[in-house]
């Protein structure tokens, strides 16, 4: 170890994924180049994760630093590995290898190689960079790099008029984001312009700007990560792209983003008052309600998943406001239990994310339909697929024995322990976002009985769903080990825990109890009185229960099965669109809860009687926040352009007045300045 | 080292006995509900005893199943039966001394329905029939609804015990410190609304249909049929013993034989529990008779005085700790 510090192994998985990137530029074009691309962002990433994974075992409490001679000539390019770090290069190494596997098969069908892989490995290592940064400049110009390169990879089918627009209201809000970064660090450096993470750490926030400091924080995080109302690009874009770049978008960029949140709050900025908590409680709770609605009414299925990445961002924003309002009021050990719950919900959703992402793009590339209406009946046609799905499903709705559940009864936990808080404020917020929370989780399982339930089960509903057949064995390897792996961290959430815990040590001051050495392996977040889980148990009981109903029944009984059409209370009809649809499944949750969310109203025309027309509903639904907000943003611009439009057709006159009055203005400017 | 060993083995011995237990009185209760209801509308109604030989006759049948159907459909059946099964086992129904009560708290009990219930929703939409989707929508509608419920009842009861694990909270509620509490008396009604609609019974939906268009819990399930049909119905009468020893155990806990206690207490507190059981089946027939179905979308109504019902219990536990 001490030969080879991780550092430098990062350094140069970094400057490998670059020079792949750019040898991808050359060999682009030809349809065996996604070989020799992907398997090299396999085995870096690889590296990368267990060298990062090594650290955060290893060395938990180390940190190692190097200042390279790039970039501004007088700071230097400084990066550094700390635990905060290394836990997040393990997530988004580990989801860039399943990501890179998963390219191998996936790749074969793609129509313009040469606008994604070179650009793939570029991405990679720009989400590395960012996490490896340690000064203000080389941070902001890795978080452009990565954007940038998203961006690049949104556009790849850039012919669909969908997808333009998609690329364009990214890279608007993008740039956005990346322009409250840039404020956040300037006020952080202060007026002698100390970039560097250290210099920053010692002189802490600067005085009276922290609530600044921190909106700016959450004003470019979140709208990297799509916190509501910054979420708008987040579904048109992450669907756009490559699957595999989809879901290395939903299930690893906004984990960048989170870290760069707890980078800024929670190491940087120093020790800050239990009022900033309640924004982000506020804001994360209504993302995750909001997110999941959403979610529920769409029909496109990558789009259901982006949504869905929307809610979960909300839930850990959630989690990491409760860590900042314990901390706030100096109780460490609940702030250390709900940064765990953020962390953990980290790692598993960029699992359960990539898995579903994988397998929509399965699914996109055996029917070539997005669409849930026109799909249906896939687990007769597609077994392998449907089965890791749906462990995905049941992962993301927070269900036990998987991992989803462990991180949310993880949040739960430290739910429960907001009566202890001293502030009414915080008393009365914290059970409501509670409730909310219980919402979203359940409306998340509505959501993926549908999303799975349209796509996969019930009748095919096209020609394309009835021929689908079960794509290559590269592409099932890698959701197979993503979703292992979700059912191990669900079965098994305490080595996880304690994986983590010198991370949490690192932005908490404090860490949970180990929970490894905890008899049977379960989870006691406080004391065994309290609350405990058992993950293993509980799956060990179910499968056991499970199988041995099935064998005395098969035994003692009855084994007998016959074939026949369906029953359907002895009406069956034959036409496949006589099953319930994607809209008809959300109907009564539309009907519920859609009027206040989106203003939903359906319209029912019925024909004259002795007319023999179908009669038709309409449903009329509007996005609040784009029409709210964004719309208005849009037109002012307009109007402001519009008007200044005629400032370019001047006289020379006019022209030479107009910089003599900005000189004098400035120079005014000036001469007053204190 | 001995005494843990006879400490694990009185353990080992109370699990497996209430697992059995509550297999075996499950179809009693759905027996018991049954004629208590024939009776109050006058009619003679089959014996206590017919949902035993329902089930063995179902057993015993061929499994009919249809053509569009998946390998789900079929795995459906037990995968909801055991976790459903789990879920009722880890309750402490006549003592606290469960075995496995440690892992699982009140929150993975919950969960462990929930996902019970978005399987048989997934069954629902195996075949590809229009019942089964409705039946699956409006059940998924509804547990959407009773979850934020339920979870505010689990506040209430942490904040007055401390603990979301349930022998603890049984333990803490039999204290002669808790007393009457308002807070509690609206996490109890709340918890009744809850498992009124969690268990499809009036007034939320008929679990005497099969052909009304307003059926949730029998649409989903109509095309089972034979084995999977009777471990279907086997897990609905155990949900309704499980949520009847959920009330039980945290608002009515007398009986419950505390850990360690000799054999008699243990007896003692299994004919507690019966009477429990056949008191609240009882009720149930009565209230079922009693009130009229409501449509369905008046269920949101329904279930968000569940939903306020629990806010107002926690908001009034922080009000003081002694309401």
């Amino acid at each position: 170890m001490s030969a080879l510090p991780p550092l430098d192994v990062m350094l140069w998985c970094v400057l490998a994924l670059l020079a792949t990137g750019v040898a991808a530029i050359v060999i682009g074009r030809n349809a065996w180049a996604r070989w020799p691309v992907y398997c090299a962002c396999l085995a870096i990433s690889g590296i990368a994760c267990a060298f990062a994974l090594l650290h955060l075992i290893v060395h938990p409490a180390a940190a190692w630093e190097a200042v390279l001679p790039l970039g501004l000539p007088w700071i230097g390019a400084h990066f550094r590995i700390d635990a905060l770090a290394a836990f997040f290069l393990v997530v988004i190494n580990l989801g860039a290898a399943a990501a890179s596997l998963y390219g191998l098969g996936y790749g074969r069908h793609e129509s313009a190689p040469e606008r994604v892989l070179p650009f793939f490995p570029v991405f990679l290592a720009g989400m590395n960079m960012v996490l490896l940064a340690a000064d203000a400049f080389t941070f902001l110009l890795s978080w452009e790099f990565m954007s940038l390169a998203s961006w690049a990879l949104v556009m790849t089918h850039h012919r669909d008029d969908d997808n333009r627009k998609a690329g364009f209201v990214y890279i608007v809000m993008a740039s956005f984001g990346t322009l409250a970064l840039l404020l956040a660090f300037g006020l952080l450096a202060g007026a002698e312009g100390g970039y560097a993470f250290a210099t920053i750490r010692e002189q802490g926030a600067p005085p009276g700007l922290t609530g600044l400091v921190l909106a700016l924080a959450l004003l470019g995080t979140g709208s990297k990560a799509g916190l509501v109302p910054l979420h708008v690009w987040l579904p048109l874009a992450h669907p756009a792209a490559p699957s595999h770049v989809s879901a290395l978008m939903s299930g690893v960029m906004t984990k960048v983003a989170i870290y760069a949140f707890i980078r800024i709050v929670f190491d940087l900025l120093g020790p800050i008052g239990w009022e900033w908590a309640i924004p982000v409680l506020i804001i994360g709770a209504a993302t995750a309600v909001l997110g999941v609605l959403s979610a529920l009414m769409q029909n496109d299925i990558k789009r259901v998943l982006a949504y869905s990445t929307i809610e979960n961002i909300g839930l850990i924003f959630v989690a990491l406001g409760l860590a900042m309002a314990f901390q706030g009021n100096g109780m460490q050990a609940a702030a250390a239990l709900a940064m765990t719950a953020a962390l953990f919900h980290v790692l598993n959703h960029s699992l359960f994310k990539n898995l579903l992402f994988f397998g929509a793009g399965a699914v996109l590339s055996a029917t070539g339909e997005r669409a849930m209406e026109k799909l249906g009946g896939l687990l007769n046609r597609m077994p392998v697929t449907g089965l890791l799905f749906l462990v995905g499903s049941v992962a993301i709705s927070a269900l036990p024995p998987l991992n989803g559940f462990a991180s949310e009864w993880l949040m739960f936990q430290a739910i429960l322990l907001s009566p202890e808080l001293p502030q009414w404020a915080l008393k009365l917020l914290v059970p409501a976002v509670g409730a909310l929370l219980a919402l979203a989780a359940a409306l998340a399982a509505a959501c993926f009985v549908r999303a799975f339930g349209i796509t996969f089960l019930g009748r095919p509903r096209s020609e394309a769903a009835a021929g689908a057949h079960e794509i290559d064995r590269l592409s099932i390897a890698a959701m197979a080990i993503v979703a292992v792996l979700c059912l191990l961290t669900g079965i098994v959430p305490a080595v996880v825990i304690d994986a983590v815990a010198p991370t949490v040590q690192f932005a908490t001051g404090t860490r949970m109890p180990v929970q490894t050495d905890i008899a049977w392996l379960s989870i006691v977040p406080i004391a065994e009185s309290r609350s405990s889980y058992n993950g293993l148990l509980v799956f060990v009981f179910i499968v056991a229960s499970a199988s041995a109903a099935a064998f005395v029944i098969h035994r003692v009984a009855s084994d007998k099965l016959r074939r026949a059409p369906a029953w359907d209370c002895g009406f069956p009809d034959a036409s496949t669109v006589t099953q319930y649809s994607a809209d008809s499944f959300a109907q009564p949750l539309r009907r519920v809860f859609g009027g206040f969310a989106f203003r939903a109203r359906e319209e029912v025309h019925m024909p004259l009687p002795g007319n023999g027309n179908p009669a038709r509903l309409t449903v009329h639904m509007h996005d609040l926040v784009w029409e709210g907000l964004y719309l208005p943003i849009v037109r002012l611009i307009n109007v402001l352009a519009e008007k200044l439009n005629h400032l370019q057709f001047l006289t020379i006159r006019r022209y030479l007045s107009l910089v003599f009055g900005a000189l004098v203005f400035l120079l005014l400017v000036v001469a007053s300045w204190p | 080292m001995a005494v843990k060993d006879i400490a694990f083995l009185d353990g080992l011995s109370i699990q497996t006995s209430q697992m059995l237990l509550v297999l075996i009185l499950a179809p009693l209760l759905t027996g018991l509900v049954r004629s208590a209801k024939a009776r109050l509308l006058r009619k003679q109604g089959p014996s206590v005893l017919q949902p035993y030989r329902d089930l063995l006759r179902l057993v015993r049948k061929e499994a009919v199943v249809a053509e569009s159907a998946s390998w789900l459909f079929r795995v459906v059946p037990y995968l909801v039966f055991a976790a459903t099964w789990v879920a009722a086992a880890l309750i402490p129904t006549f003592a606290t001394g469960l075995l496995f009560s440690w892992s699982a708290d009140l929150i993975v009990i919950i969960a462990l329905l929930g996902s019970a219930r978005f399987f048989l929703a997934l069954a629902g939409l195996d075949v590809g029939t229009s019942f089964g989707g409705i039946g699956s929508s409006r059940e998924a509608m509804i547990a959407t609804l009773a979850e934020p419920a339920l979870i505010m009842i689990v506040f209430t009861l942490a904040l007055v015990a401390g603990s979301t694990q349930l022998s603890t909270i049984a333990g803490i509620m039999l204290a002669p410190g808790v007393g009457l509490r308002v807070s509690l008396g609206m996490a109890l009604a709340a918890l009744v609304i809850v498992a009124i609609a969690e268990n499809a019974r009036i007034p939320v939906d008929n679990p005497a249909t099969h052909l009304e268009l307003t059926m949730v819990h029998e649409a989903m399930v109509l095309e089972y049929s034979g084995r999977h049909l009777a471990l279907i119905e086997l897990a609905s009468s155990l949900k309704l013993l499980l949520y009847i020893s959920l009330i039980a155990c945290v608002f009515f806990p007398w009986g419950l034989a505390p850990a360690g206690s000799p054999l008699y207490v243990h007896l003692l507190g299994a004919a507690a529990y019966a009477g429990k059981l056949a008191f609240a089946g009882l009720l149930l027939a009565g209230f079922e008779t009693a009130i009229a179905k409501m449509r369905v979308f008046r269920v949101p109504d329904f279930l968000g005085a569940a939903l306020m019902l629990g806010f107002l219990g926690v908001l009034l536990l922080f009000m003081s700790k002694s309401l």
